[in-house]
């Protein structure tokens, strides 16, 4: 048995590859190592279409995955492999808002620093106590109603200012502190229907 | 759109040097085999001109061993036919008892149900007959063996590979013990595909669907919902659901069950002897059968059947069969409106129902499956043969055949059940959701709990649960040597890699150490290793076959792959290698051109083998190169 320790979830990567050359093409290849954003070919931001995205991300595998190189030999099948799993690997992060908005922070060197609250501002706390008795003492499954449509309104809100921090203000303290907030409603949403399961 | 060709092996132009794939659905009641011939993709027949074969396998005493082929079995529709009068040897709807313990069927009730007597096996459940007992693995590779025999008779040529189906909810026990039959009846399994996919990808091609489409497929005793996105060629898995004990069968057993309480014997049905029950399943199945093309639902016809003796006789009409199946079809829906709702997906935005397996073909299941998303349901392309069909696709682009142009496709699969690892207290700590896409790589830190630890215990588990039990065991493996520290100072990342296939392996590493371990996930269920070798031995599930000729032949024809593709990578891209590197693959082609001048296959095999293995630097700096490149032309195509 183990125990999950303090960080949050992190997607890891397959080895180095070699790139022994300078190359004479015109276009400058990628490589492994290259951020999530330069990889999908995006302006590194918050806002971004989701459906833009997701054809970036067929096309990249369209050229990527082993199975368009299935009879290539083991060793380009291994190559192939990690540049697929690398862009399904940005493919995830990117599309959903709360770790696109994290992974910019962390790219500006801002820590996120996911499971410390401590540094929140004291309205934001009073209404996470306010939540949770609602939680607390609801009786019914529609006693949570309310409940729920103030998470979603909240949560507007927040990925609004999330948007304005990264996007027009370029502040990663801001983004972050919005970012940790949205995680907390996230985890408390879950602890929502958890509790509507239940009824 | 640009492909990426950057060499050509398995694109040999030379016919008799085309890889021969095909696609292969292992069905519940029954299977096929189709494959690309004479440019149509096209399901393939036996001598009789049937595609259908039942898998069904009858197990003969050793005494009749000489009269039936020397075999001691029976195959498909002779087996079928001997399913009454000889039911505890003749092996039918196998497919639920792979990687199947004994316990899992039991708490499951599937045991019941079963004409055939299963005894507790060597790790999966096994089935008593008059040959001794026989794995599910084993009972399997007959049926995969009689299509790959049927197959290779079709092309007069040896089969390059197989893609072989799997329901999407199929776990990874389930998958590996459907490997192990497929290795076991000598083929070389290119992918295991989810069937609702397959379906798509059969319909797809054919209609150049764009959009989100569900796949409806209820077999002879599985159901499978998949709602797919379709779009500009690539082929999502967005959400699956199922229920790996209900299919086309349930309703027999529902319409026997019905007659029963007409008699006065419901209830009992466990009472009656084998052959009889038997008997009523069968001419259940065939009134169902011919009620389907009945166009009056008040129109009856006759069923028969002997109960504890008694020759009884009724009358049953498509509305009788209706009312007793109805809650079945209603089972069904609620199952779709599950699907539905995780993927956050109204029943309005489908764009398409696609209908697979023969119990389809029911009336009133069609009706309701038609006002549940107010759109008749796809029809064109035969429920029965569409899985089959669309594997051969796959089977075709994985044995390296590009699609034509226009017809260009990618399927990008998603993991089918989370996965993560045992946390203290007996909880789950998911590390892959379901539906990620693959292949993935994913990593959780972890850390001791208790001073002085120096070994980690991680137990890999399957499954949407939060509670161990609740989920299925994969694997154990353990992370020793790591120096003595206090609880929680180890930083211990785990990670979990999933190939293209869904095969898992998982990693764990101290990170101030190093140290390591790891682990391919081969789960506790599947057969090891020595069983399927010494059932290889014993066994004679794959064909004799004069594997010295046929050796020398696969080595020739492999030569000549790997010395084409290697010159053609020199002229290419010989820039990327030091002269030095280049003098030495140069060695070694003429080595192995030396060893094709010999008849020996295992000399020649070796040549090649070295030859392969001193271009793998080289091929794995022209693949990055040119994925490289090309992502970054796509990256300037976009602005």
């Amino acid at each position: 048995m183990v125990n999950r320790s303090g960080s949050e979830a992190q997607q890891a990567l397959g080895g180095a590859t070699p790139n022994p050359e300078p190359i004479p093409d015109l276009i400058r290849p990628l490589n492994l190592r290259a951020d999530d954003f330069t990889l999908f070919g995006l302006p590194p931001g918050f806002a971004l279409e989701r459906t833009e995205l997701e054809q970036r991300w067929k096309q990249l595998q369209r050229q990527a995955h082993p199975d368009r190189h299935a009879t290539q030999g083991a060793a380009a099948q291994r190559v192939a492999l990690q540049w697929s799993v690398r862009i399904n690997e940005a493919y995830q992060r990117l599309k959903d808002p709360l770790k696109r908005g994290a992974y910019w922070c962390e790219l500006q060197g801002q820590s996120v620093g996911a499971h410390d609250n401590t540094a929140m501002p004291a309205e934001f706390l009073m209404q996470q106590m306010q939540w949770r008795e609602a939680l607390a003492e609801a009786a019914g499954a529609a006693d949570l109603q309310p409940l729920q449509a103030e998470l979603d309104a909240e949560r507007a809100l927040r990925l609004a200012a999330l948007e304005a921090a990264i996007d027009l203000q370029r502040d990663p303290r801001a983004a972050a502190q919005q970012v940790r907030a949205l995680l907390f409603i996230e985890r408390f949403e879950q602890q929502l229907h958890e509790r509507l399961d239940r009824f | 759109m640009a492909l990426l060709q950057i060499s050509e092996p398995g694109q040999a132009p030379d016919p008799h040097q085309r890889r021969i794939a095909v696609g292969i659905d292992l069905g519940t009641t029954h299977s096929l085999v189709a494959a690309l011939r004479h440019g149509q993709n096209e399901c393939l027949p036996d001598a009789q001109g049937r595609v259908l074969l039942p898998s069904v396998v009858r197990y003969l005493p050793a005494a009749a061993q000489g009269e039936s082929s020397g075999s001691g079995r029976q195959i498909g529709w002779e087996a079928l036919q001997a399913q009454t009068q000889d039911p505890a040897n003749t092996i039918s709807s196998v497919k639920r008892l792979m990687g199947r313990t004994h316990a899992d069927l039991a708490a499951s009730g599937v045991l019941g149900r079963l004409p055939y007597t299963v005894v507790d096996g060597e790790g999966m459940a096994a089935l008593r007959t008059v040959a001794g007992d026989k794995s599910p693995v084993e009972v399997s590779a007959e049926i995969l063996a009689a299509l790959r025999q049927r197959a290779e008779d079709s092309f007069d040529a040896d089969l390059y590979g197989a893609v072989i189906t799997v329901p999407a909810y199929f776990d990874d026990a389930q998958r590996q013990a459907t490997k192990d039959a497929a290795q076991l009846a000598g083929l070389k399994v290119l992918r295991l595909l989810n069937e609702p996919t397959a379906a798509a990808l059969a319909y797809g091609l054919d209609q150049a669907a764009e959009g989100l489409y569900l796949v409806f497929d209820l077999g002879g005793g599985t159901f499978d919902v998949s709602l797919l996105r379709l779009s500009r060629g690539v082929f999502e898995v967005l959400a699956t659901g199922g229920d790996s004990a209900l299919g086309g069968d349930d309703y027999d057993r529902a319409l026997a069950d019905a007659l029963l309480a007409r008699s006065g014997l419901d209830g009992h049905a466990s009472e009656l002897p084998l052959t009889e029950r038997a008997a009523l399943l069968a001419e259940a199945r065939r009134v169902k059968e011919a009620l389907s093309g009945v166009p009056d639902a008040a129109q009856t016809l006759p069923v028969a059947a002997t109960l504890q003796g008694r020759a009884l006789q009724w009358q049953i009409s498509r509305a009788d069969f209706d009312a007793a199946t109805a809650a079945l079809n209603a089972q069904t829906l609620a199952t779709v409106r599950r699907v539905l709702r995780d993927a956050r997906v109204a029943a309005a935005e489908v764009q398409g129902v696609v209908l697979v397996g023969g119990a389809t073909r029911m009336p009133a299941l069609r009706l309701a499956v038609a006002e549940f998303f107010g759109r008749p349901p796809l029809t064109d392309l035969n429920p029965d043969e569409v899985v089959a069909l669309g594997a051969a696709l796959q089977a075709q682009q994985l044995a390296g055949h590009l699609p034509a142009t226009g017809e260009d496709w990618l399927l990008l699969d998603v993991t089918p059940l989370s996965l993560g690892i045992e946390t203290m207290g007996g909880l789950v700590e998911r590390i892959v959701p379901r539906n990620t896409p693959l292949p993935a790589a994913l990593a959780q830190d972890f850390t001791t709990y208790q001073d002085g630890q120096t070994a980690l215990a991680l137990h890999v588990l399957q499954g949407e649960r939060d509670l161990v039990p609740d989920c299925r065991s994969l694997a154990r493996f353990e992370l020793r040597g790591i120096p003595p520290m206090v609880a929680g100072a180890a930083r211990i990342r785990v990670t979990f890699h999933i190939d293209a296939d869904g095969l898992l392996s998982v990693s764990a590493r101290e990170q101030s150490t190093g140290i390591e371990a790891h682990i391919e996930v081969k789960p506790s269920y599947g057969l090891s290793d020595e069983q399927i070798a010494a059932m290889l031995q014993e066994g004679n599930a794959s064909a004799e076959q004069d594997m010295r000729a046929r050796a020398l032949r696969e080595a020739q024809v492999e030569a000549e792959r790997m010395a084409a593709a290697t010159r053609s990578a020199l002229a290419a891209d010989g820039e990327l290698l030091r002269p030095e590197e280049r003098a030495a693959i140069e060695a070694l082609l003429a080595a192995q051109a030396q060893a094709r001048l010999q008849e020996d296959a295992a000399a020649l095999d070796a040549a090649t083998e070295a030859l392969a293995k001193g271009c793998e630097e080289f091929a794995a700096r022209r693949m990055n190169r040119s994925i490289a490149t090309a992502l970054a032309g796509q990256n300037i195509n976009q602005f």
